[in-house]
């Protein structure tokens, strides 16, 4: 047709092709397979997109982007001149997935020699069937990067902390430890756990296939540093009280021994030494009894000690006078079917020879005067039977008895301090009435950045200055503690000499004590000296404790620079100090 | 119109090159930075590190120990002591 007669050029758009009639449905059944496909598609991104987006999202993710932990270290403890007596230091630990873990022989030779480990200990924790073993805690960097130099398989490596007291034994009491988890255990690093203890961060980001970091996403959480505790301790006054305390626990052969150096103006707790100690840095063998904090946590009947307070609530109550006259011949006292007697009798002192001489019987006849509860009160106000309230773990408040179920004998042994209990610290705190103008300080185991602190009254003014007066004539010629004196200073202090109970009776072994402060014209430091049971023939707190709180005291008071309010020479005292007696 | 479609071509290239450019400084900017922080941390532990052997040399008992023993040293006696006490007033 299209050839046809006129002859034109062909045409393709009337191709006799076209002009087949087709079946209707296979266009349509095309339309359909490609809307039918689309619709696949569609479904296929919404399921993607839409549905699934969050699984697909994270796994993406998971190939690029990592949580990292940013570590918080520990906060350090130094002492009040900003040295450290407890410090952080970055190790690893290294453990293993056993099953992943198949280490050829000389691979496992190789660990355990850098480990510096038992081939057979090793062995077995590779063999065991835990998901997880450590294999070492705390090792030093340097070994961990020869271990991972090593490339083992399914051995792993984390960060830790390390805690270390370069001070060691010298201060573990007060500062105490941490255990493996840099967790505090004892003294002021569980006391102040909450302040030192870091809280790690956390950030996450983007890293390229070497492992680099290219970017943050999201937000960063930042890392928190534990603080920094910074204690009142002074370390060349602690290092004077604790070898000092050493020395004489050897020389008296005694059990154990405390020493506690108070700043009388702030309350700051300026040494505190036990024996025995133990080291922090290696706590393989130890013992509860080198483990605790004596002066804190161990109390005892604290004897003749106790007599100022006696002596002090007599004068507050207008009931004596420094110079009134007891009788205490002939130096018995029979209250009851109990009898109370002195070491030397002695005939009529003064108010303040009963402290100079410690008189059982003066101090017991002062009590008589008083209603219980007044002297409870007094006891009370003083701290007996409360804690420091230091914080301190294991702090104890000593046995003070309700005034209602004291008997007449009872009230005449607590005058001089028997049937009471008071820890060393509670002790020391308590003559803080006598350093200062009758004021109680409180306590503090930081350094005190604002002064001036202030007590609670509890007796006079005058009355703290007259029983001063007296404590410095115990320290003096003609008291019971001679050997107290410092050289160049004016030293006030009362001895103290206690049997032991043991089992509810008194046994024939002693507890030693000294309390005083310095120098008498302005005191700026308390000290207490107890040890307990000197067992090498001299047992009287003048003996045995007074020289020890001597050697403090000078060594202190020299290191603060304070200026002397004596004269260089020691007054020389007589051959044989009056004893008290128990 | 063509005419203003290549300068607007030009200008998208010329931006696209210039995000590209300045991310990649970005980056090794932060790597930098990285770097420095990762340094910083180090130095802080190696600080710690450093004043934990300072406080192991300077402990008392090695000082004293040194005095004593090394440089012959003691406290003198109480009767060679002079007190010298400020005058009055001054500083």
């Amino acid at each position: 047709m299209m050839r046809g007669k006129s002859g034109r050029a062909h045409k393709f758009a009337e191709s006799p092709v076209l002009k087949l009639a087709l079946p209707a449905w296979r266009s349509r059944m095309v339309a359909l397979l490609l809307l039918g496909s689309l619709g696949v598609l569609v479904g296929r991104s919404v399921y993607l997109q839409i549905v699934n987006t969050d699984f697909l999202q994270e796994k993406g993710e998971s190939r690029y982007r990592r949580d990292l932990e940013i570590s918080a270290s520990r906060g350090k403890v130094t002492d009040r001149n900003g040295d450290v007596l407890a410090i952080s230091t970055p190790m690893k630990s290294i453990w293993a997935i056993p099953a992943d873990a198949r280490l050829t022989a000389q691979q496992s030779q190789q660990l355990a020699k850098a480990l510096d480990a038992e081939p057979k200990d090793l062995a077995r924790k590779l063999a065991s069937d835990k998901g997880f073993v450590y294999l070492q805690r705390q090792v030093s960097p340097e070994v961990a990067d020869r271990i991972a130099a090593l490339k083992l398989p399914g051995i792993y490596q984390n960060k830790e902390y390390r805690r270390y007291y370069p001070t060691g034994d010298m201060t573990a009491h007060i500062v105490g430890f941490t255990g493996v988890d840099d967790k505090g255990l004892e003294g002021v690093e569980l006391a102040f756990e909450k302040s030192l203890i870091g809280h790690a961060g956390s950030r996450s980001v983007i890293r390229d296939r070497r492992g680099q970091i290219v970017e943050d996403v999201g937000s960063i959480k930042p890392p928190q540093d534990g603080k920094d505790i910074r204690l009142a301790l002074d370390s060349k006054i602690q290092y004077l009280a604790y070898s000092m305390l050493k020395q004489s626990v050897a020389d008296n052969k005694a059990k154990a021994g405390g020493a506690v150096v108070i700043d009388a103006k702030t309350g700051e707790i300026l040494a505190l030494a036990n024996w025995p100690t133990y080291n922090p840095n290696n706590r393989d063998h130890l013992s509860g009894g080198q483990l605790r904090n004596r002066a804190v946590t161990d109390t005892f009947e604290p004897g003749s000690t106790l007599k100022p307070f006696t002596a002090a609530l007599a004068l507050e109550k207008g009931k004596f006078r420094f110079d009134s006259i007891i009788n205490c011949a002939p130096g018995k006292l029979t209250i009851g079917n109990a009898t109370i007697s002195d070491a030397h009798p002695h005939g009529a002192l003064t108010v303040a020879q009963v402290i100079q001489k410690s008189s059982n019987v003066g101090a017991a006849k002062m009590a008589a005067t008083f209603a219980p509860q007044e002297m409870w009160e007094m006891f009370d106000a003083v701290g007996f039977g409360q804690t420091s309230r230091l914080g301190f773990p294991g702090e104890v408040s000593g046995r003070l008895r309700a005034w209602k179920t004291w008997r007449p004998i009872e009230q005449a042994t607590m005058s001089y301090g028997h049937g009471i209990s008071v820890s060393l610290m509670q002790l020391a705190r308590a003559y803080s009435v006598f350093a200062g103008d009758g004021e109680l300080m409180p306590m503090s185991l930081t350094r005190v950045e604002q002064g001036p602190v202030t007590g609670v009254p509890v007796f006079s003014a005058q009355t703290a200055r007259e029983v001063r007066a007296m404590l410095e004539m115990a320290a003096g010629p003609g008291g019971t503690a001679p050997k107290a004196q410092v050289p160049g200073y004016r030293v006030a202090g009362k001895t103290g000499t206690a049997h032991k109970l043991e089992g509810g009776l008194y046994a024939n072994k002693y507890v030693s004590s000294f309390v005083g402060f310095a120098p008498v014209s302005d005191p700026r430091l308390i000290v207490a000296v107890m040890i307990d049971e000197p067992s090498a023939g001299k047992h009287y707190g003048g003996d045995v404790a007074a020289p020890v709180f001597s050697a403090i005291t000078g060594g202190a008071l020299r290191t603060l620079g304070i200026a002397p309010d004596a004269q260089m020479t020691v007054v020389s005292a007589p051959q044989q100090p009056p004893k008290e007696k128990l | 119109m063509l005419r203003t479609n290549m300068v607007f071509l030009f200008f998208v290239v010329f931006c696209a090159l210039g995000v590209v450019t300045s991310q990649h400084k970005a980056r090794k900017l932060f790597q930098e930075l990285e770097a420095e922080q990762e340094r910083a941390k180090q130095l802080d532990v190696e600080f710690g590190q450093l004043q934990l052997e300072l406080s192991t040399w300077a402990t008392h008992p090695r000082i004293e120990k040194i005095a004593k023993e090394r440089l012959k040293m003691r406290a003198p006696e109480t009767a060679r002591l002079l007190v010298a006490k400020p005058v009055e007033g001054a500083q």
